[in-house]
């Protein structure tokens, strides 16, 4: 895929995601004008996009679409929710034709050509009288009748193009560019300054000496009427001036290009960016150098002459100031690829383990100096550590407002009003993290929707609004970020799930469990309470794969609930997968990281060293694993071991090791695909003295150990058969 | 360029495979006394042998993991996974590391020899089929025998040698038969 494609594809998305929010906004505010006229553009802006790529498939469904969506801006269709859906659909549908060309196919497959005729069809419906794409209304808005007679639309883009003599040698038609233009609005009028061209017998036939005075007609921005003559860039001139431009500038034009100047005003004149009048009086007041209102647009000078009113002009002029305002923020942010960072961050990774060597070696020597000085050096490369591991955070709030769709739909098919209210949308995290968090949260609001809130007369009879509410929030808590899914619905049926679980073995009938407990049983495998299994959820298979998830992002999840007004899930996760902390210990000559936030406390082994690998510990039995055994380590036994005691998926375990070095913050680095069937070992990182140490992973280390000792207990009993 | 000859045999996991009949160079190596070469364009760097990260519970042809400029690279004992008994540090002990792409993923392996030679030329002319038998290595392993100063040289396969798919698999056989001690 060449890097035009990829860079389509990419905005595409981000195209077509406002639109979708835009649809989404438009069910809540039928009459805001100014969203629709976003949606407008964000589907003219991909359609305009795919004709440059040439994926025509696209450009022909984006083409039907936007056509309605111009009969609703201009309102001649009304907003209905079956349209909004229909729309929905259409941007669904155009994500669907992304992913094609994404995967590089020249024409989508049958099954979704099928959905995008079905949906044209669909679409036609709205279009009963056809019509041509550029909108009416906005022209009769614009057009302003002068005193001076003649038609004058300051609401147009005024492009002053001379292509260069080279042009035609290169390759490049200068009609083709006019030709696209027309793609991205209507040309009013354009007027060929044939100037530059010489006597016949000097002139050069492969030479280009045309140039062109447009007034074009469109919704694009200036970048996008700059990128149709981005093939010709450096070999022509070309001027934009936008709607509504001030009269100087027009003078400025006039006066900075080669033809004379009353000839070139005439154009202007002809083609309906200036009158006749005004030009006169800007050129001579120019002369004169001393303009009255050297800076008023021309639309000012039109309120004064009473011939527009002034709302008109202020509406015009905001919407350009909005335009320019949204440039500037996203000038603020640059497009780096993923794997560039991934890069920078490893290197600083690097930088940090050589810091760290540099720093023992300073200490070692004993130069108080290059002690004090490395001590500094390893500061700031931390500080750019960090620094560099915010460059991959995002907000969250993008993860979130796909939820706005889901909601929609959900509740739809539900019957039930259900509202979603977001917070702390601008909550930063890792990217790595926010792409696989998507699924958990998919399932947790879906759980909520379907099983947490009541149907709407059930919510009245409870005293409660009709409208149910579902809330995402998310915000920074000690070094790891929470995200809570809440909804204000019935709540955890306790009674309930007590039952099901005496049904299914989970627990004793005569069991007394706290509601605390009774709730967390949830997130046992294989548990539902719903007796009907609908598409949404209830086969039960949810929580447990919820909650391997998030464990596997190193998170935990909690539940909370109020019986009949609603329940809370709290997802706590790392803010970045690339870090950990971790807690060094030793066996024999090698080093071990065990995740920090599994280890509870270290104590001495000693006097209780007998052959059963359990201990007392404050009159808990705890069972431990031997690591030196366990990795068949052969060096010395030391004077004395240590024990770890680690806590994972509820239960508690104690890792028998020589030595504890400490806690320390250390960079992840994965094992190679070789070691991919390798269990116990979850990755590993780089000591500050270059070597390499592995992290643990103390819940499939335990699991191992299970099944050794099982397997040395069945060959034991097995032995002495064998022998008889 | 000279004529294509198709690439001989089976599909070799994403290994360079000389396809004229310009000379290929190689890097030679000794391996208990024998000498070996793998093509020059596997070869990313040699480095000295040192600061080896044992994994537990490995099969004995991995040597453990090495910190490569950031990089956490495994290291294979070549003569162990030849059947033959583990290499032993000695002065001239190296590690080359090798780039290999497999199942579409750059990998980059680290092989333990005793010492490294030199770079090779070596004509498509000069060098023979495997032998059906006798190398006692897998005959799978050798790509060809080069001819140099009269002597053979085996040049090995390094996508079948440092198989990411096979020795994955060995490691879980490893893994749930560990060697009984007793």
């Amino acid at each position: 895929m060449d890097e035009l494609t990829s860079v389509f594809i990419q905005e595409g998305r981000e195209q077509l995601q406002a639109m979708e929010d835009g649809l989404l906004q438009l069910e809540q505010q039928p009459d805001n004008h100014d969203n629709i006229n976003s949606i407008f553009r964000a589907a003219h802006t991909v359609k305009g996009a795919s004709g440059v790529i040439e994926c025509h498939f696209i450009e022909a469904f984006t083409h039907k679409a936007e056509n309605v969506l111009d009969r609703l801006r201009n309102g001649e269709i009304q907003v209905s929710s079956e349209l909004t859906g229909l729309l929905l659909r259409c941007c669904d549908h155009l994500g669907r034709l992304m992913d094609v060309l994404e995967a590089g196919q020249a024409e989508p497959p049958a099954e979704v050509s099928a959905a995008g005729n079905t949906l044209l069809e669909e679409l036609s419906a709205y279009m009963v009288t056809p019509e041509p794409s550029a909108g009416g209304m906005v022209e009769a808005e614009s057009e302003v009748e002068t005193s001076g007679g003649g038609v004058v639309n300051t609401d147009s883009w005024h492009i002053s193009v001379r292509f260069g003599p080279h042009m035609l040698r290169g390759g490049m038609d200068p009609l083709s560019f006019l030709r696209y233009l027309t793609s991205l609005g209507e040309i009013l009028a354009l007027e060929t300054i044939p100037d530059a061209l010489p006597a016949a017998d000097e002139m050069d036939p492969e030479a280009c000496y045309l140039g062109f005075e447009i007034r074009l007609q469109t919704r694009a921005t200036k970048a996008d009427i700059e990128r149709v003559f981005d093939f010709c860039r450096d070999d022509c001139e070309l001027r934009i001036l936008p709607p509504n431009s001030k009269l100087t500038e027009y003078l400025k034009l006039i006066q900075e290009l080669p033809e004379d100047e009353m000839r070139l005003g005439e154009m202007l004149v002809r083609c309906g960016a200036l009158t006749q009048h005004e030009l006169d009086d800007g050129l001579s007041s120019q002369q004169s150098g001393t303009s009255d209102e050297p800076t008023s647009p021309i639309g000012e000078i039109l309120i004064e002459q009473k011939v527009v009113q002034k709302e008109v002009v202020e509406a015009a002029a905001s919407k350009q100031t909005r335009v320019q305002e949204k440039k500037a923020v996203e000038a603020r942010s640059i497009r780096v690829q993923a794997d560039k960072l991934d890069q920078l961050i490893d290197l600083v990774g690097e930088l940090v383990i050589a810091g760290a060597s540099a720093n023992l070696l300073a200490q070692r020597s004993g130069q108080g100096e290059l002690v004090e000085s490395t001590s500094i050096l390893s500061r700031l490369v931390e500080n750019i550590r960090d620094a560099a591991l915010q460059l991959r955070m995002v907000q969250i709030g993008e993860t979130f407002t796909r939820f706005n769709r889901v909601v929609r739909d959900v509740s739809k098919e539900l019957g039930k009003e259900i509202d979603l209210v977001i917070s702390g949308a601008e909550t930063e995290l890792d990217k790595s993290v926010v792409e696989k968090i998507g699924d958990p949260l998919m399932h947790l609001v879906r759980n909520s929707m379907d099983h947490g809130i009541e149907a709407g007369d059930a919510r009245e009879a409870a005293g409660k609004s009709r409208r149910g509410r579902v809330e995402l929030n998310a915000y920074h808590d000690s070094g790891s970020i929470v995200i809570e899914v809440v909804d204000d619905g019935r709540g955890l049926p306790r009674d309930k799930i007590l039952q099901k679980a005496i049904d299914k073995g989970l627990v004793q009938p005569t069991q007394t469990l706290t509601d605390q407990e009774i709730i967390n049983l949830i997130w046992e495998p294989g548990f539902s309470t719903v007796e009907q299994v609908t598409n949404l959820s209830g086969r039960g298979v949810g929580m447990d794969v919820v909650r391997r998830n998030i464990q596997s992002l190193r998170g935990s999840c909690e539940v909370s609930s109020v019986e009949g007004q609603g329940c809370t899930f709290t997802i706590r996760l790392p803010l970045t997968l690339a870090i950990i902390d971790g807690f060094l210990v030793g066996v024999g000559k090698a080093s071990y990281v065990i995740p920090l936030d599994m280890v509870i406390e270290c104590i001495e082994l000693n006097g209780q060293s007998n052959d059963r690998n359990f201990l007392n510990l404050r009159g808990e039995v705890l069972p431990f694993v031997r690591l030196r055994e366990m990795f068949e380590i052969e060096d010395e036994y030391p004077a004395r071991e240590n024990i770890v005691v680690v806590q994972f998926a509820g239960q508690k375990a104690g890792i028998v090791v020589d030595q504890l070095h400490g806690e320390f913050q250390t960079v992840i680095k994965p094992l190679s695909g070789i070691f991919r069937h390798l269990r116990g070992i979850g990755g590993s990182t780089i000591l500050g003295t270059g070597e390499v140490s592995l992290i643990l992973d103390v819940q499939s280390l335990v699991q191992r150990n299970n099944r050794r000792e099982e397997r040395d207990m069945n060959s034991s009993l097995a032995a002495p058969r064998q022998g008889a | 360029m000279s004529q294509l000859v198709p690439t001989p045999g089976p599909a070799r996991g994403g290994v360079l495979v000389a396809t004229d009949n310009a000379p290929q160079q190689y890097l030679t190596f000794t391996l208990g006394g024998e000498m070996f070469a793998v093509a020059i364009l596997n070869v990313k760097e040699i480095i000295e042998y040192g600061s080896v990260t044992e994994i537990p519970m490995m099969p004995p042809f991995i040597r453990g993991v090495i910190n490569l400029r950031g990089a956490v690279v495994p290291v294979i004992d070549l003569s162990c996974r030849f059947g033959g008994k583990s290499t032993s540090v000695a002065r001239r002990t190296c590690i080359i590391i090798i780039e290999l792409e497999q199942d579409e993923q750059k990998h980059d392996i680290g092989v333990m020899v005793d010492a490294v030679s030199e770079v090779l030329e070596i004509a498509r002319s000069e060098i023979e089929p495997p032998p059906a038998f006798g190398a006692k290595i897998r005959t799978d392993f050798i790509s060809g025998m080069g001819k140099v100063n009269g002597r053979f040289v085996i040049i090995l396969d390094v996508g079948r040698v440092l198989s990411v798919e096979e020795i994955s698999m060995l490691t879980q056989v490893a893994e749930s038969n560990p060697i009984e001690t007793t």
